[in-house]
């Protein structure tokens, strides 16, 4: 199955036979790989298609059923990440391993096992931050971070380890166009240096665009090695998923001028939550029925603060200064403001969307006891676990969830399909108002257009959404028209008709996106 | 050869429900071992303990006595537990419990009617919840610890009653006897059985509030609020749940079980208010609320067994003259064995033998040549 051009060239990695069972799934099933020196090689895959299960195989945190893993061409046991280091393979996971109590820098010295002194290790992280083009704060405490933030830190960790092949998980997701491009530079400089990297992604167009060769893997197995020059997006996209990937289909909103006004956010002013949060400055904001508005914007921008604001979770001080369908909601919680027709989904699944431990059906509970208590509940508060079992099914059909027991965990769904649940559970109330923070982070291409196709159908019937991303093909994809959050500040919507990827680029931060350096903000609090 | 702990994809059903049965055993071993240190023989010491209290009726009423304040205030402290809140003060709940139901009949010793009993209780568990709130308010409001505040208010509230029994509620018919007056007969918890013994009606009261706490927990949304504002404070603020009221709700509702417990014991078990009331109920009622898996009716389970230990301390003294320090011994091996035995329930214990770092596993290498 293997090309005999990769055997050709030095091979770094070979990786033959490689197979992983978890009771009866075989999440991975003879995998082979190799990974030359010097090369981009994209791992492509839906989601729960194993490409994590053999990332932690070859970075040591499982151990592999069968199967044998080559490395300069002599075979290895790789029995922890610690090993995988000594090796020379680097890791930037998806699922961040950050502790939020620490900064940046005390997080990266953690994994340097050395004892040099903190101030070194955030001059060099400072310094290899700049020169990469990804810009970080190492005094700033992860806790504090944005997603994108915490992204840039695990980046900067693995290349501190001057690895010889690095493995990206997902890793332009969190980023700006410009910031991508950037990162792209990175990764050509680092093949030039002859390091390896192993690339998984579901961002077709920067595969193409990028990589040297491309494994497809699909249930478990290899379908196919390819060289993504030659290929189409919609070639990978097909292998990928085994089917055709609907296009979306986005007609223009039909008088949504005229339409009325669900949400408005009328000066919007939030002082920072803690000393690391972004105040929320005069933000505007209306969006009709009928029409989806895109929030842009980089990672740690006032998005997070933003959402809260609008949900509920941090109330404001004035009612009018949101409305949900001409009720001003601005004194009520997340609860009443539910009940008004607002939906929403945060950023954040694990421990915001949903509580980890909990089942599917108590997670449905969570987020609709208010609004369909005469559904869910019994009289005296009893909770009616048949009626949440029946609309967790409907759910999970509807969203096509892919799950191992018929109500499990939270936490024991791969991210993307517990996104598809969580966006399922509120698609189901047919809320009048949806406000959605990050819908397809690390979603897969199959699962992400399911969804964003989901949302303009919302619309398009009636409803008002907002869509808070930082992706920006997405926000093209699916947006009447897209605002841009920088600094806490929101500009003025642009139609999607004059919105161009430079024109939103510009307004997310230019050249220097992001983040105030630590010592100015500490004189702003 | 090492020792590996792997992390199971899901928790085992098996271990969760085998765990405390595991811990026993390993305390049983362990208590063994501490006979035999002390020149006692261990099958003579622990049929002193676990065994000898069960084989006659009137030593059952006495399980039932020591074990209802134990499940009553295990059974409040799960739904703390529960709900991350660390109260620590149950037995100084227990104490104010007992001090503000005997309040009734001590400054109406002429109200003699059906009415006082249940006036008691009712006063009783006002009291501990009242006092449980202060904790519970300092958390909310100013985030203090609240571990270390209930912890704190036990003294406070052990202090009050020595000074009550010392000084204005003193029996002066008692010489000189730092004790209240006897109840008067209305005031006094009826016996259920009195033909074969002195178990009162609150072990009824105990099962009662195990079932309800568990059909709180397992049915109901409040419950639900407990469980989810306390395994992950985030997703339970946006499920519109305040973290604020859940910490009141869980302190009231412990400290009102706990003061519950406190005024059942006084006015059932020992008839009149003195300096010492509780053997530590409060406290070993964390082991009790640990070992029942924060589970309400395994609670009652567990109840049992910490009574049984107390019990059981009694009868060694008197069988095999070890001193009744041992029972805290038993108790804080029990607790540190379920703790440890959960470990259990998350991981698979793996014994690996260690392998030459570069040697390739000979089975691997077939496994790949057999996949072409």
């Amino acid at each position: 199955m293997t090309g005999d051009h990769a055997r050709l060239g030095e091979a770094l990695l070979d990786v033959r036979g490689l197979t992983k069972i978890f009771g009866t799934l075989r999440a991975c099933d003879g995998v082979d790989l190799t990974i030359s020196k010097g090369e981009i090689h994209a791992l492509l895959g839906e989601n729960g298609a194993g490409k994590s299960t053999l990332v932690k195989m070859l970075f040591g945190s499982l151990e592999p059923n069968a199967g044998e893993i080559l490395w300069r061409g002599k075979p290895v046991r790789i029995t922890s990440p610690n090993a995988a280091r000594q090796l020379g393979i680097g890791m930037v996971f998806q699922h961040f391993s950050l502790f939020e109590a620490l900064t940046a820098a005390e997080n990266i010295a953690l994994s340097l096992a050395s004892d040099t002194p903190i101030s070194t290790i955030a001059a060099k992280a400072q310094a290899l931050s700049h020169s990469y083009g990804l810009p970080l704060d190492p005094y700033a405490l992860v806790g504090d971070l944005s997603v994108g933030e915490r992204q840039r830190i695990e980046i900067i960790r693995c290349l501190l380890q001057t690895p010889d092949l690095i493995i990206l998980d997902e890793p332009t997701s969190v980023l700006t166009p410009q910031e991508a491009d950037r990162l792209f530079e990175t990764l050509e400089r680092l093949r030039g240096e002859g390091k390896s990297i192993l690339y998984i992604s579901h961002r077709l167009e920067e595969v193409k665009r990028m990589c040297d060769r491309a494994t497809v893997l699909r249930h478990g197995k290899v379908v196919g090695h390819c060289d993504p020059q030659q290929e189409t997006a919609a070639s990978l996209a097909r292998m990928m998923v085994g089917s055709e990937v609907h296009e979306i289909v986005r007609e223009p909103a039909k008088g949504a001028e005229a339409a009325a006004v669900l949400l408005e956010v009328d000066h919007l002013d939030r002082a920072p939550a803690t000393p690391f949060s972004i105040p929320l400055r005069d933000v505007s904001l209306s969006v009709r029925a009928g029409e989806v508005i895109g929030i842009a914007g980089v990672a740690g921008n006032g998005q997070g603060e933003f959402f809260e604001a609008i949900s509920g979770e941090a109330t404001q001080a004035r009612a009018d200064t949101v409305s949900i369908r001409g009720e001003n909601v601005g004194l009520m919680g997340i609860s009443g403001r539910r009940l008004t027709g607002a939906a929403f989904v945060p950023e954040e699944r694990l421990g915001h969307g949903a509580a980890p431990a909990m089942t599917l059906s108590e997670n449905l509970l969570l987020s609709r006891h208010a609004t369909d208590d005469k559904a869910f509940l019994g009289s005296a508060g009893t909770v009616l676990t048949g009626a949440l079992a029946t609309a967790a099914r409907r759910i999970n059909e509807m969203m096509d969830v892919r799950k191992s027991a018929e109500d499990p965990a939270a936490s024991a769904l791969s991210g993307g399909n517990l996104q598809k649940f969580i966006i399922g559970r509120e698609l189901d109330r047919k809320p009048a108002v949806m406000i959605v923070n990050q819908p397809t982070w690390g979603v897969d291409a199959g699962a992400a257009a399911h969804i964003r196709q989901a949302l303009i159908e919302l619309a398009r019937a009636g409803s008002a959404v907002l869509v808070i991303s930082q992706d920006l093909d997405e926000l093209f994809e699916i947006s009447d028209a897209i605002a841009v959050m920088h600094n806490g500040e929101l500009s003025k919507p642009i139609p999607i008709a004059d919105a161009t990827f430079e024109k939103i680029g510009l307004l997310m931060g230019g050249a220097e996106p992001g983040h105030v350096p630590h010592e100015q903000r500490m004189e702003v609090a | 050869m090492r020792v590996e702990l792997v992390k199971r994809p899901q928790q085992s059903v098996l271990f969760s429900a085998l765990s405390p049965f595991i811990a026993f055993a390993l305390m049983v071993i362990a208590g063994a071992i501490i006979f035999l240190a002390l020149g006692k023989n261990p099958v003579t010491g622990l049929y002193a303990y676990f065994v000898q209290p069960l084989t006659e009726i009137w030593s059952l009423h006495e399980l039932a006595i020591k074990a209802a304040p134990l499940i009553l205030i295990a059974v409040g402290l799960c739904v703390c537990f529960l709900s991350n809140n660390w109260n620590i003060g149950a037995e100084g709940q227990f104490t104010i419990g007992a001090i503000t139901g005997a309040a009734l009949p001590l400054y109406f010793p002429d109200m003699h009617n059906v009415a006082v009993l249940p006036l008691m209780l009712a006063f009783g568990a006002a009291g501990g919840a009242l006092y449980a709130a202060i904790p519970a308010l300092l958390k909310a409001r100013f985030n203090t610890n609240e571990i270390l505040t209930s912890l704190m208010l036990v003294y406070v509230a052990q202090l009050v009653l020595d000074w009550l029994v010392r000084g204005p509620w003193r029996d002066p018919a008692a010489m000189s006897f730092p004790q209240a007056p006897a109840f008067h007969s209305w005031a006094v918890l009826p016996e259920l059985l009195p033909a074969s013994g002195r178990a009162n009606w609150g072990i009824v009261f105990a099962l009662v509030a195990a079932f309800a706490v568990w059909f709180m927990l397992a049915r109901t949304l409040k419950g639900f609020e407990v469980k989810v504002v306390g395994q992950s404070p985030r997703a339970g603020a946006f499920g519109g749940f305040s973290t604020a009221r859940t910490i009141v709700f869980a302190f009231l509702v412990s400290g009102a079980l706990a003061g519950l417990a406190g005024i059942t014991e006084v006015s059932g078990a020992i008839g009149r208010l003195q300096p010492q009331i509780s053997p530590g109920y409060g406290f070993a009622a964390i082991i009790v609320a640990f070992l029942g898996r924060l589970n309400p009716l395994g609670i009652v389970a567990a109840g049992f067994v910490l009574a049984l230990s107390y019990l059981g301390g009694e009868a060694a003294q008197i069988e095999i003259g070890v001193t009744d320090k041992t029972v805290r011994a038993f108790q804080g091996m029990l607790l540190f064995f379920v703790l440890a035995c959960d470990t259990l329930i998350h991981y698979r214990v793996r014994l690996v033998r260690p392998a030459p770092a570069t040697a390739a596993k000979p089975l691997a290498t077939e496994a790949a040549h057999g996949h072409h």
